[in-house]
């Protein structure tokens, strides 16, 4: 992995292009996107489907590799990895959020918070601190005394706890958020979004990406994305 | 050291989450290893049954034996009377397979055997009449029930006496003493001064020495049989006649060690020198034959070998159907939780930890299978004497089987050599690694984002 360059940015994008190729016909998912993510940013990238968001939101999470131009994470680049330094990217800089919370089955509540831990650069075994952190994080997002409980034993807004307290057990840069409360009643994504905007409010720099208008509404920034471009960026009400 | 803890600890979770699959998959192993070692103990068993039987007949011993020569040998042969066909074992190879003719030989013990009616009063036994000198009983494992055995003295005296054995007394003699008492063999009567104790009949090895039933011997001096008998045997068989003169059936060489040389080493080469003279003294004439059960020894152990490797292969033969049980669940295993794998590659595992989690979770089932088999394994003399019962059960209910098959099948005793359970733990574990890999593999090389849409 190459050094990384002090910026005041978490996160830039600049003319990102990916390319598919289904059988003979080449698909322009993205076609020259250029981004910027300062630290402490709280962005809603929006689209109709096809519009490049999915594919702009794996290249964002370090799943794939882009096809031309440069992404650079927390000053690495990451456009040119190798798939374990973008594994460890992931680990150390990326905290997933998903819609439908991606909790694995046969863990409790602590042990799926523990699961990027194990994955750790230096893999190191989790110690008694390792496991403070995890309780503080998991009473961070409400879950006191449930600890040991499994998903099915949780509600969806439970589980979409369990998954944030994962995000943010190695401190990452970014947060990536994908319809984070796309599964959940409009309760439950008061709750959740609120958690949202408390972490953003510490300094974190939340990425998600929503197709609500009144989800979008709380960011700080909104990006429409339209045939694999940036359509609009700025601060759209209603 | 904790991180493998932890790994094997995650992996056991994942097992756990469905019971039945995990325990049936198990189960394949656990028999396959299960048979590997009962087999290698059935196999180990029946090699010391065969071995013990050699043993029977003395490590140390050198046995030389009487042989009928092939049918145009004896016609050709210079023979005074073409009616009586002499052969075998001479009193003079008594001489020269002697103490003090060989060195390294303790004792020569003779005998001469001759199947005869013996008759007490109105009852009447067919028996093999053994002209023997007092060697002849501690060489054959024989106990005394009663009275005393053939001594050096009686050979002297020439004496009119006989040891019976346990059978004959209880058939000629029941709710009698025997002791005291004469029977009449050939004509001739016989005082009986001892009893022999039952023993176990020998069972016949490789067609080289048959098998004896030592339950219907009568023993007199051998130099008393000589000197009342004489050495021709003429027998009546519907029409036709035989009639042979043998001098000596058969000489047990008892071989004892130096202070150099241990007798187990001296065994071979004393045997060698006693097949020159033999060779050297009958001049060609192949009437004689000999038996070295140290020889016999090897070639069952040889045996062993093949029999071992035949019934392990069978037995690693269903390790191998249990291992591809195993792949099979695991290839669904991975299927089933491509999300689970999506998800971790996300969150930061590297290719390596997928392929590090799967293996090690195929490992900790053919394990624990490998270890429930080791115990079973173990306990194979056990079940197998279950087996024994249940087989006794049956077979007394219903047919006839051959004794012999059943004798054999009563004392066999499985031996369950400690490094076969090591062998086959080791054999499953390496299974589980074998039949892990390629599934692992698979899920490693799943791309993050498919895996994680995958439903």
């Amino acid at each position: 992995m190459s050094q990384a360059v002090e910026t005041q940015f978490a996160a830039r994008v600049i003319d990102l292009h990916k390319h598919y190729y289904l059988g003979e016909i080449v698909v322009h998912a993205l076609r020259g996107v250029n981004l910027d993510f300062p630290k402490g940013d709280f962005v809603a990238i929006m689209g109709s489907s096809g519009s490049g968001k999915s594919t702009l939101l794996n290249l964002l999470g370090a799943l794939d590799r882009p096809t031309g131009g440069q992404y650079i994470l927390g000053g690495y680049d990451v456009s040119k990895m190798t798939d374990n330094d973008l594994s460890d990217i992931r680990n150390r800089l990326i905290g997933f959020i998903f819609q439908s919370y991606n909790l694995i089955p046969q863990y409790t509540v602590l042990e799926n918070i523990e699961v990027p831990l194990h994955y750790r650069a230096s893999r190191q075994a989790i110690d008694s601190e390792d496991r403070d952190r995890c309780e503080h994080l998991a009473k961070l997002v409400g879950l006191d005394g449930r600890f040991d409980h499994k998903p099915f034993q949780l509600s969806g807004g439970q589980q979409q706890r369990v998954a944030i307290a994962r995000a943010l057990v190695n401190n990452p840069e970014i947060i990536l958020a994908d319809e984070p409360t796309g599964n959940l009643d409009s309760k439950t994504e008061e709750e959740i979004m609120q958690i949202l905007l408390d972490l953003n409010a510490e300094g974190r720099t939340i990425i998600m990406v929503t197709h609500e208008d009144n989800v979008a509404e709380l960011a700080k920034r909104q990006i429409h994305m339209k045939d694999g471009q940036v359509a609009g960026d700025g601060l759209f009400r209603g | 050291m904790f991180r493998l803890f932890r790994t094997i600890n995650l992996a056991v979770k994942s097992l756990l989450l469905h019971k039945l699959r995990s325990s049936l998959t198990m189960l394949g192993i656990v028999f396959g290893v299960f048979s590997v070692i009962a087999m290698l103990a059935i196999g180990e068993g029946a090699s010391k049954q065969a071995q013990d039987q050699v043993l029977e007949l003395g490590a140390t011993n050198i046995i030389v034996r009487s042989v009928k020569p092939p049918e145009q040998s004896s016609s050709t042969t210079a023979n005074s009377n073409s009616f009586i066909l002499r052969y075998g074992l001479l009193r003079e190879d008594l001489k020269l397979l002697s103490k003090e003719n060989i060195s390294g030989i303790e004792r020569s013990i003779p005998i001469r055997e001759v199947s005869a009616p013996v008759r007490y009063r109105h009852r009447e036994m067919n028996c093999r009449v053994v002209g023997c000198t007092s060697g002849y009983f501690e060489t054959n494992n024989l106990n005394l029930r009663d009275g005393r055995f053939i001594t050096e003295h009686d050979q002297v005296k020439i004496d009119t006496i006989a040891v019976v054995a346990a059978q004959v007394a209880e058939t000629l003699f029941p709710g009698e003493d025997p002791i005291g008492k004469s029977v009449q063999i050939n004509g001739e009567y016989y005082e009986i001064r001892g009893i022999t104790r039952t023993r176990g009949a020998t069972a016949a090895i490789g067609g080289s020495l048959a098998g004896q039933d030592y339950n219907k011997d009568i023993y007199i001096p051998l130099k008393t049989m000589q000197v009342r008998m004489g050495d021709d045997n003429i027998q009546r068989k519907q029409g036709s006649f035989s009639a042979e003169s043998i001098q000596l059936h058969q000489i047990t060489l008892q071989i004892n060690g130096t202070e150099e040389k241990k007798a187990e080493d001296l065994v071979i080469p004393i045997s060698e020198v006693v097949r020159e003279t033999m060779e050297i003294n009958h001049k060609g004439k192949k009437d004689w034959s000999i038996i070295v059960p140290m020889e016999l020894l090897e070639q069952a152990k040889q045996i062993q070998l093949i029999f071992n490797l035949v019934l392990g292969s069978i037995a690693a033969i269903s390790l191998v159907v249990g291992g591809i049980g195993i792949m099979n669940i695991m290839l669904a295993t991975v299927t089933e939780r491509t999300r689970e794998i999506g998800v971790r590659r996300a969150l930061g595992a590297r290719q390596r930890d997928i392929i590090e989690q799967f293996l090690v979770e195929t490992i900790v089932l053919s394990g624990v299978g490998g270890a429930i088999g080791m115990l079973l394994g173990w306990l194979t003399p056990q079940i197998f004497s279950g087996t024994q019962w249940v087989y006794n059960k049956i077979s007394s209910n219903t047919v006839e089987v051959d004794a012999g098959f059943n004798n054999m099948f009563a004392d066999l005793t499985p031996d369950v050599q400690p490094w076969t359970l090591g062998l086959a733990f080791g054999i499953s574990v390496g299974i589980g690694i074998i039949f892990g890999v390629y599934p692992a593999m698979s899920a490693a090389r799943l791309d993050p984002i498919e895996a994680l849409r995958h439903e």
